[in-house]
């Protein structure tokens, strides 16, 4: 027969397969998906999307009171709340990502097992949702910045500031491969999510959210920072908004590569995921 | 006239593996991960037997269908059938993409769109418009084309006051119409259709119905519906597909096929019985009921009705048949008997067959009971071994149903 066929669903699977035309045609979805993350939160609440702020704010005044007043740890000539607010931030976003993605399929499983439309719309949707909500709390961030300039503080972002949503791209990749991963192990194994809570966690307090390099630098765990990419992140992101920080070139090259391998790796982890895992989880 | 084939299943398999995934899977997905690396085949392909939910196996892996192959035409709606478990939504499921085959392949010229379980997209504190853009799009609409439909779709759901109410202060009936709704709408090649009629009410159902006549009549999309309910199925589909434990048992047209399906469903009282008695020396193993030649237990008044019971004996003494019927109230309202019609059973015979030529009862629920007599004594008997249903029916072919209402019995007269 000469008959051409639209497409074939059939038991081999390619490596990549990647159908970007048919992510573009959904796209209406991904919108969708984005509006519906970001109204329904903080539905039924009274302060509704001021959450978004305070949620940031009160960790910040939590971690100055504990680590900076009680523990007394320097940070190095910025105001300690400003640090801490920028490092939250940051990590919020990070953390977000990577908590949102890593049991998509999980929470998803209804709609999962129901309808076909490209996977992939999930976990771009939390990324973008989350980015929305970054947005808004990092203007919190700048208008705590000018209160912080205007009562004389002598911080100042530098010239590198032109690259911070580099840094923010490279925060989004890495949330969203390693989620990608994780969720994909998760479909078979449970026990992961249980352990996530845990690393994310300890991962938090290596990735110097709260704690200055210098608390580090001549420790036995120095290399738990030093080899890991989101600690370079965090710093990176108060270098060039504070302007205060340790930068290695080592450090922006190796996060780099390691951000794109790993996105990567959850792409294709991912891909071979989506289309049997609703017979294991 | 060259066939217009839209949608062409080959070889299809689809195998599960049974009991809770634990810390035995990781043995097997290292073993299947072996083999695969190397290049050989998959260890527990070859394992797995047919599914019959009903019987223990030993196996570790079932086979939820194997090797299913069809073919659809444009525009026709195909019904498919068969009892529970017997593989109909996992066959939806692989031709809805939501999970892939084990085996095999699906080729199409269209796209599909699934109406499985309507409603699980719904946002619950999302209102019923912003859950209409976000189900059509999950389903594959752009909001463009999801706006210029608004008002239809809001219309045909009949949710109007309530449109901008979230969704969680919905009836559940509410949602199923909403989403129906919304999936009505939906303009793909093939539409997949599982059992969603099943809520709603009666005046949602038929326009749910009519709705997916429209569709395949006059869009001239291609329909695959799944339903237990045999009304449906007769009023909507060309062709039947039936299948039995994960395989294809027939597909033909929808009424041999929905007779096909009856006689799988044997247990249930669906115009065939087995009895599993121990009596001695006689005793009655099937009762069938057929109008015509078919297994049926819906007739009009002035069909012709057959019971056909079979026979396992071990004595060529007498033996005689009684036939009581009731109605639906329990009255019996009838008695029939061979040595009423001065019939003796055969010595040899191993089937026994009754006919009532012309039958002169108002529609209704008829139950039969059977009892078997051996030598002048009650041997063997069968209480509701069969029952049917009687619609009105044009007894005295004159062109029109009997009124009902007007008494119990139809009972030819001579006038002059």
């Amino acid at each position: 027969m000469n008959d051409k066929w639209l497409y074939t669903i059939s038991s081999k699977k390619k490596l990549i397969d990647f159908n970007f035309k048919e992510i573009w045609q959904y796209r209406d979805l991904l919108l969708l998906f984005v509006k519906r993350d970001v109204i329904t939160v903080y539905k039924q609440t009274v302060l509704g999307p001021l959450w978004y702020v305070i949620q940031p704010l009160f960790t910040s005044v939590i971690f100055t009171l504990v680590f900076n007043t009680i523990a007394n740890i320097d940070t190095g000539g910025i105001p300690p709340f400003l640090f801490n607010l920028a490092g939250v931030v940051s990590w919020n976003y990070f953390k977000e990502c990577l908590t949102g993605t890593a049991d998509i399929f999980k929470k998803n499983q209804a709609i999962f097992g129901k309808v076909y439309f490209p996977r992939v719309i999930m976990p771009l949707s939390i990324v973008l949702s989350n980015l929305i909500k970054f947005g808004i709390q990092l203007t919190i961030f700048v208008v705590f910045y000018l209160y912080f300039i205007t009562q004389g503080s002598t911080v100042r972002p530098n010239m590198f500031v032109l690259f911070f949503p580099v840094i923010v791209l490279v925060m989004g990749l890495l949330g969203l491969g390693l989620g990608m991963i994780i969720s994909s192990m998760v479909t078979r194994y449970r026990d992961l999510s249980f352990l996530l809570t845990f690393g994310v966690q300890l991962l938090m307090y290596i990735s110097l959210v709260t704690l200055p390099y210098s608390l580090f630098a001549d420790n036995s765990f120095a290399w738990a920072v030093d080899y890991n990419p989101m600690a370079y992140v965090i710093e990176f992101s108060r270098y060039v908004l504070l302007g205060e920080g340790t930068t290695s070139l080592f450090g922006v090259v190796y996060t780099l590569v390691f951000a794109v391998s790993v996105f990567l790796l959850g792409i294709l982890i991912f891909n071979k995921t989506e289309k049997s895992f609703i017979d294991t989880i | 006239m060259k066939k217009d084939v839209i949608l062409k299943v080959e070889n299809i398999s689809k195998q599960y593996r049974l009991g809770t995934i634990g810390t035995g899977t990781i043995s097997h997905d290292l073993n299947r991960w072996w083999h695969v690396i190397r290049g050989k085949e998959d260890p527990y392909l070859k394992i797995g037997e047919t599914n019959n939910r009903a019987t223990k196996g030993d196996s570790q892996y079932a086979w939820a269908l194997k090797d299913i192959s069809f073919e659809v035409e444009r525009g026709e709606v195909l019904g498919i059938i068969g009892k529970n478990g017997a593989g109909k939504s996992t066959l939806l499921k692989i031709l809805s993409k939501v999970t892939g085959p084990t085996t095999g392949e699906i080729k199409t010229k269209g796209r599909i769109a699934s109406l499985l379980e309507v409603g699980t997209g719904f946002h619950p504190e999302m209102t019923g418009k912003e859950n209409i853009f976000l189900n059509g799009a999950i389903l594959g609409m752009t909001k463009a084309e999801i706006s210029t439909k608004l008002e239809e779709i809001i219309e045909f759901s009949g949710c109007q006051r309530y449109i901008n109410t979230p969704v969680k202060r919905y009836s559940s009936g509410m949602k199923v119409r909403l989403a129906f709704a919304v999936a009505a709408f939906l303009e793909p090649d093939i539409l997949v259709v599982d059992e969603v009629l099943a809520v709603g009410d009666a005046e949602f159902q038929k326009k749910a119905i009519g709705k997916m006549q429209d569709i395949s009549n006059f869009d001239g999309r291609t329909v695959l519906f799944v339903s237990h309910n045999m009304g449906a199925i007769k009023s909507l589909c060309s062709q039947c597909l039936v299948l039995k434990n994960g395989q294809v048992q027939t597909l033909t047209n929808t009424d041999k096929a929905i007779n096909e399906y009856l006689l799988l469903n044997e247990q249930a009282n669906s115009g065939v019985n087995y009895f599993n008695s121990d009596k001695p020396i006689v005793r009655m193993t099937k009762a069938t009921i057929k109008n015509e030649n078919l297994i049926c237990t819906n007739f009009h008044s002035g069909d012709s009705l057959t019971v056909e019971v079979e026979l396992e004996k071990e004595t060529l003494d007498d033996i005689n048949l009684f036939i009581g019927l009731y109605n639906e109230y329990g009255e019996k309202i009838a008695h029939f008997g061979n040595s009423y019609a001065k019939k003796q059973i055969a010595k040899d015979a191993s089937k026994v067959i009754f006919k009532i030529k012309k039958l002169p009862f108002v529609s209704g629920l008829y139950t039969i009971n059977l009892s078997l007599h051996l030598m002048g004594k009650p041997h063997h008997r069968e209480l509701s071994a069969l029952s049917f249903q009687v619609d009105p029916g044009d007894y005295y072919g004159v062109g029109k149903n009997v009124i009902s209402g007007n008494g119990n019995f139809l009972i030819d007269s001579v006038w002059t």
